[in-house]
């Protein structure tokens, strides 16, 4: 068996969605993830309630739907995964633009390594809720019993609890990718998502019936509008929306290189952005009608209680809840079934970002690239966050990831397609060559101006925290290795992919549709220009 | 619930379910375009695919 595939070699057609609505069902299942139930309702509730609504919106408005529509543009133009498009997008002249898609490619692989953690727990918590095994003391089961957490630190201690739903979670992810898009992440979406969206509203309409409900939706909504005055509330809007929506990491470039070139890009795009804040909106009626519940049972306000997002909310506080209420088993198995349902969708996409990237590079099929990709990630996340270290790990390694990687990515992607190579009006262009929905110059000043703006300054803000007040409490030697460690890896791995030699060069590619040729001009003088300079 | 909370649930669920349904209408009145550029045919000549061996 030899293969006849490099410069000369023929390559099969590219893998395609096998129709619109096969694309926005799997782009809602990568948006809709653990982060719309446990992050949007808290964050929300500490930025304002109801008057959180209004830089929620304008975030969405101003900077989630430009960048994804970016995305978008950049996918579906280019025709790859972020290495190859970022490298076609930079052209002759910035080749090694491939650098950012592998930095983004890099992202994905080390989100993939804890993400899948984070579904193993939710489908423990799952079979737990049969028989609500985390007793009274759900923080000191979570803590110790369960996931038996040690110091700071670095321990090949297993736990067998976490290991094994853990590799049970990494082989189903393998399988599905190696399936390919149409029969495999496409199918387990279109699946996945309606009974996603079944179990949770009858979570949410199990709530709103509970003694107490009305008292967490008035904590929720009610709105103080005095926090609007406080620039760091609009920072989380921007942060929320930004998270949510799967954007600026590949996760979009490289789905939307699957649609066919004759594809409405835009208005499948504002279907993907509604639904996914419809998700959140959701949820955050949910969560809080259900600790409005939990409150009323500890005879406390609802701001006395704690643990309102992330891990606490979810695995110590929704417990505790699922303990005191009739009928709990059914509430527990439909809170973690939903949450472990969605965190595996957009594992899903994670993971196709980097199957793909390595797919394109050197040449795999998707069963290769999921095999090889899928076997090594699935040994370094156990090896590295199945251990009695992995929570502490996984705090650490997530905030550098998305609060530094992803932001950091989404800044440069910013700055090189619209202010170094100056390429917003061609890509404005291909979405209103295909899309049913135009864009404006408004949509270039949104995404090549006040994107990179508020983001970088978002990325500048969070940086000198880090730096001047730590994180998490862990010891600075910890965060350096973990945390900054993280980011040094994303940079490193990124230029040495960019300068393994690629299967079959990608360049000899002519975008479709051609710019006309008043714009061919107009770009031809600014690349001369960019040349000379 | 108060009813500035419920007049604030009702916002958002106007405002966010409802751009939802809007763009949902918008997409099933005219899922795709009827005049695209000359080309685009999907023959694959352009893209990378997987590697393809013989036996």
């Amino acid at each position: 068996m030899s293969a006849t595939a490099g410069e000369h070699g023929a390559a099969q057609p590219r893998e395609m969605w096998t129709g619109q609505v096969g694309f926005i069902l799997s782009a809602i299942g990568s948006a809709v993830g653990l982060g719309n139930i446990w992050r949007f309702p808290g964050v929300a509730y500490e930025n304002g309630g109801g008057a959180f609504l209004i830089p929620y919106l304008v975030a969405l408005v101003t900077a989630g739907i430009p960048i994804l529509f970016l995305d978008y543009a950049l996918g579906h133009r280019f025709r790859g995964a972020a290495p190859t498009a970022f490298r076609r997008l930079g052209g002759g002249r910035l080749k090694w633009l491939e650098s950012l898609g592998w930095f983004q490619v890099m992202i994905c692989f080390v989100i993939a390594l804890y993400y899948t953690v984070v579904i193993a727990w939710a489908a423990s918590y799952f079979v737990f809720s049969f028989d609500l095994r985390w007793g009274d003391d759900t923080a000191g089961f979570l803590v110790g019993e369960y996931l038996q957490v040690g110091d700071p630190g670095f321990s090949f201690t297993f736990v067998p609890a976490v290991l094994i739903p853990l590799v049970i979670i990494w082989i189903a992810a393998i399988v599905v990718l190696a399936f390919g898009v149409a029969r495999g992440v496409q199918r387990i979406n279109v699946i996945f998502l309606p009974l996603l969206v079944v179990a949770f509203a009858a979570l949410v309409i199990r709530s709103l019936f509970l003694d107490g409900a009305g008292d967490g939706l008035n904590a929720l909504f009610t709105p103080d509008f005095s926090a609007l005055a406080d620039p760091n509330v609009w920072i989380a809007a921007y942060s929320q929306i930004f998270f949510s929506l799967s954007i600026a990491f590949g996760i979009m470039i490289t789905y939307a290189s699957y649609r066919k070139r004759r594809a409405n890009l835009t208005t499948p795009g504002l279907v993907v952005a509604f639904a996914n804040s419809s998700f959140e909106i959701l949820a955050g009626i949910g969560v809080f009608a259900t600790l409005g519940f939990f409150a009323f049972q500890q005879g406390v306000d609802v701001a006395e209680l704690e643990g309102l997002t992330g891990v606490g909310l979810s695995f110590i506080t929704f417990p505790a809840i699922v303990s005191q209420m009739p009928g709990g088993p059914i509430f527990g198995i439909l809170f973690f079934g939903s949450l472990a349902m969605a965190g595996f969708t957009s594992l899903l996409s994670v993971l196709q970002v980097v199957s793909a990237g390595f797919q394109e590079k050197f040449g795999l099929s998707p069963r290769q690239a999921a095999t090889r990709v899928g076997i090594v990630s699935m040994l370094l996340s156990v090896l590295l966050f199945s251990t009695t270290t992995g929570l502490i790990a996984l705090d650490t390694v997530d905030n550098w990831a998305n609060n530094i990687g992803i932001v950091l990515s989404a800044v440069l992607a910013g700055i090189f397609a619209f202010w170094v190579l100056r390429k917003g009006p061609e890509l404005r262009y291909h979405l209103n060559a295909v899309s049913t929905f135009r864009v404006g110059g408004v949509w270039t000043l949104l995404a090549g101006i006040l994107a990179p703006i508020v983001l970088g300054y978002m990325l500048i803000q969070r940086i000198v925290s880090l730096l001047v007040e730590g994180y998490g409490g862990y010891p600075e030697w910890y965060l350096a290795v973990v945390g900054w460690g993280t980011v040094v890896f994303f940079i490193v791995a990124a230029l040495v992919l960019t300068g393994v030699r690629w299967r079959r060069s990608p360049d000899a590619f002519r975008p479709w549709p051609p710019l006309p040729e008043r714009m061919s001009q107009a770009d031809a003088t600014t690349t001369t220009e960019g040349g000379r300079s | 619930m108060t009813g500035t909370a419920i007049f604030f649930l009702v916002l958002a669920i106007v405002l966010v379910w409802g751009g939802f349904t809007v763009s949902v209408l918008a997409l099933s009145r005219k899922p795709d375009r009827h005049d695209f550029p000359p080309g685009g045919e999907d023959d694959h000549r352009e893209d990378i695919g997987p590697v393809e061996r013989d036996t």
